[in-house]
Parts: structure tokens; C-alpha cells; sequence
């Protein structure tokens, strides 16, 4: 019989995370093996909260250059402008694309400060062993790993703008600097929330009843 | 059977244990604790996944063969295909950028397709092909590096920049663009990796249950 209030690794279980076969396992010393596709077990991906607050911190240094250093450069016969993300974003609304501004402005600006403070906050979470809001907290995981991949819409219509308008002194578009760095934060991220372990959130209710 | 004879299953995002259910077709079984997606049931999936694997590998070779955009400012005029689109970045010295949209835009897409059709056309016709758990791994790590969708909505905040200063001329590979997107997206709604699971054990005689 199991404990349907409990979970697989404090019942002697191990799920495969390729095939998801259930297995038992009663220590993680001897790495056991799955059966099915021969995949190492683990209870909980190894070293999580470590490898996730590395990114992390790597993706908060690298945020400011992102934002402050200069996105794209463009130059026709009588204009030169360097922009930002922010002011790229700007100069949209101004220009009479309010709508195409707003959608820039979400994967750009908003999912990557939506990302960092969320991961910041549930490896913060995980490590007081909090059990308050479970349920909130698994769907803001959810959010994050489902919205990380929008933020490389500008990367895209900067390659796309970028290698288009290349009209001899007439119009050109130029990648700058600040896109090394806005590329990098949201790598950065996305492996920060491939390597965070939703599991661990929900561990704290099985070491609260050990106690 | 029994129901403590059902196969166990642990939830990928809180770990409880739980016995799996039968499902109706089209049904889903949701964690009772977190309410992640456990498994669904989605009817003739093979198939499914197999058609539009394949019409997304035709439109993806129509998407790199064909330029996606071009401009016309006063009679000079400019037009790239994807991988163009790379080169040219890659040639401005934004090597970084410029290997992050080959690889999400094009590379990960290709092995994705690629990866895909090798191992369902062999079990649409009955074999397992060699490798199938090492190739599943593989899928599984680079499934959220494949990024076709944002790009289309990359091409359309282009579109909307462009055509203020330009007259653009779309491409062929712009409209089979559209088609890869929605393609992709039907094939990762109707693939399910329990049933590349259930041919396995079929082919070692049940040997694990």
C-alpha cells in the first residue's frame, strides 16, 4: 500500500525524470540505474539550489549592462540614433506603435524582472523550508518556466533588422553591445529555472512531520 | 485490474506517489496535490505526431531554402533568408547573438524534426529503433531551446518596424513560416512519450511492467 498523502523519495521511491518510471531506491550512494531507459536515478536534481543561485547571481550582474549598454544603432541619410531597450521601446510608442511597444516592452523589461525576483524568491523560500502558499508557488514556477523563452523576441528582431537593413549609407541597422548581455540574462535564466527542482518546495512538508 | 496493482507514478513537480488511472480518450490525469499534468490520453498519437512531423520538416527545408524578407528603399533593395540573417550578425562581430539565433531558430528545430522522424517512422512500421531511450533524454533537454514561435512573433515586431521606412517584400519562407509554427505546435500537442515508452516494454516482452 502507499501513503497517498506522501512522496515518492520518503516512501522508498524514485521516479525517472527521462521515462518516468517509478522505481524503488533506498539510498542515492549506490547510483542506481533505471530499468527502462537507463537513466541515472536521483530523488532530487543534484546540487539545485547551488547551480540555480549561481545563474541567477551571473543573471542579475549581467542585467544592468543589458539594460544600460546600447541595444541597436541605426543610421540613415539624415538620422543617427543609438537605443536601449528602454528607449527603443520609446521610441515604438511615440512612433505610433503603441501596441507593438506594450508587446516588446512584456518579453523584454517585464518577463526578466518577473523571472529574477521569482526564482530569487522560491530558492529563498526552499531554503527557510517554508510551507506557506504551496500551491501559489508551484504555479509561479510554471509561469516562469513557461514565459523565460518570449524574452528572446528582441535577440530575434534585432538578427532579423540587423542583417534586412543593410542599404549603403541610405539605412543601416547595427547590433550593439547591450545584446551580448540581454542574450546572456536570458540563457542565464532559463538554465537558473531548468535547474531550480519544484520538489523541494513541497519536501518541507515531509520534514515538518519528521520533527 | 486491481487498483493496487495499477503501475505507480510520481508527480514530476511536488514527488507524490500515486497509482495511475485509466483514461477516457482525450482525458489528462492531473497531480491530486499540484495539479501538474501528469499523462494524458491522446488518441492515435503516433500517427498524428508522425503526419505533422513530417509536414514540418518540408516546410522547414521550403523556410531555409527561400529568402523571408525583403526591402526596397528607392529602388536599392535587400532580402535574406534565416540563415543569411545569422551570417550577417555573425559577420557584424555579434558572434554570441548571432549563435543563439542559429541554435534556437534553426539548429535545435532541425535536430528536434530530425530526432522526431528517426525514431517514429521505424515504430510506424513496427520496429524500435536503436537508441530510442538516449534520443528521448535528448529531446527532453533541448525541447525548451526550440524557439520557432518566438521567432514568428520576432518576424511580425520586424514587420511592423520595417514598414514605416520601407516597402517589404515578403518571401515564400515567410508564409511557410507561419505553416512551421503551427506545425511544430501540432506536434507538440499530439506526441506522447508514454506511448514511445509502451512500444519499448512491448519489445522486451514485458519484462517490465
Amino acid at each position: 500500500m502507499i501513503d497517498p498523502a506522501s512522496s515518492a523519495a520518503a516512501q522508498g521511491f524514485c521516479a525517472c525524470h527521462v521515462c518516468g518510471l517509478v522505481v524503488p531506491m533506498h539510498n542515492e550512494e549506490s547510483p542506481a540505474r533505471c530499468p527502462r531507459c537507463n537513466t541515472t536515478l536521483r530523488f532530487r536534481k543534484p546540487d539545485s539550489m547551488m547551480r540555480c543561485w549561481a545563474l541567477l547571481i551571473a543573471a542579475y550582474l549581467f542585467y544592468l549592462p543589458a539594460n544600460l549598454l546600447t541595444m541597436m544603432e541605426t543610421g540613415t541619410l539624415i538620422s543617427y540614433r543609438k537605443d536601449t531597450i528602454l528607449s527603443g521601446i520609446i521610441h515604438l510608442w511615440n512612433n505610433g506603435n503603441p501596441g507593438i511597444a506594450v508587446i516588446v516592452f512584456i518579453a523584454s523589461i517585464m518577463v526578466p524582472i518577473f523571472k529574477l525576483i521569482v526564482l530569487t524568491l522560491l530558492l529563498l523560500s526552499v531554503r527557510r523550508g517554508s510551507r506557506w502558499g504551496l500551491k501559489h508557488r508551484i504555479q509561479l514556477y510554471r509561469i516562469v518556466e513557461m514565459v523565460g523563452r518570449w524574452s528572446m523576441l528582441d535577440i530575434y528582431v534585432l538578427t532579423i533588422l540587423a542583417a534586412l537593413v543593410q542599404i549603403q549609407s541610405m539605412a543601416t541597422v547595427k547590433a550593439g553591445t547591450g545584446s551580448i548581455f540581454f542574450g546572456a540574462v536570458v540563457v542565464l535564466t532559463m538554465f537558473a529555472a531548468m535547474e531550480f527542482d519544484p520538489r523541494m518546495m513541497w519536501d518541507s512538508l515531509r520534514e515538518k512531520e519528521s520533527v | 485490474m486491481k487498483n493496487d496493482e495499477r503501475p505507480l507514478i510520481a508527480c514530476p513537480q511536488c514527488d507524490l506517489l500515486m497509482r495511475e488511472i485509466p483514461l477516457p480518450s482525450k482525458g489528462a490525469a492531473c497531480c491530486c496535490r499540484c495539479g501538474a499534468t501528469l499523462y494524458r490520453n491522446l488518441p492515435d498519437s503516433l500517427n498524428r505526431s508522425l503526419a505533422f512531423s513530417i509536414s514540418s520538416a518540408i516546410l522547414f527545408i521550403i523556410v531555409n531554402s527561400f529568402p523571408l524578407l525583403g526591402i526596397n528603399l528607392q529602388g536599392n533593395a535587400n532580402a535574406v533568408t534565416l540563415l543569411q540573417a545569422v551570417q550577417s550578425l555573425w559577420d557584424q562581430g555579434m558572434h554570441l547573438v548571432s549563435s543563439l539565433t542559429f541554435i534556437t531558430a534553426i539548429f535545435v528545430p532541425a535536430l528536434e524534426m530530425g530526432l522526431m522522424l528517426y525514431l517514429l517512422v521505424p515504430i510506424r512500421i513496427g520496429l524500435v529503433p536503436p537508441g530510442v531511450s538516449p534520443i528521448m533524454r535528448l529531446l527532453q533537454i533541448i525541447k525548451p531551446w526550440g524557439m520557432v514561435e518566438v521567432f514568428m512573433l520576432g518576424i511580425l515586431v520586424s514587420l511592423v518596424k520595417l514598414v514605416q521606412d520601407f516597402r517589404i517584400i515578403p518571401g515564400v519562407a515567410l508564409w511557410s513560416f507561419v505553416g512551421l509554427t503551427v506545425m511544430l505546435a501540432a506536434v507538440a500537442s499530439s506526441f506522447n512519450p508514454r506511448d514511445i515508452w509502451a512500444h519499448l516494454d512491448k519489445d522486451n516482452d514485458g519484462k517490465i511492467d
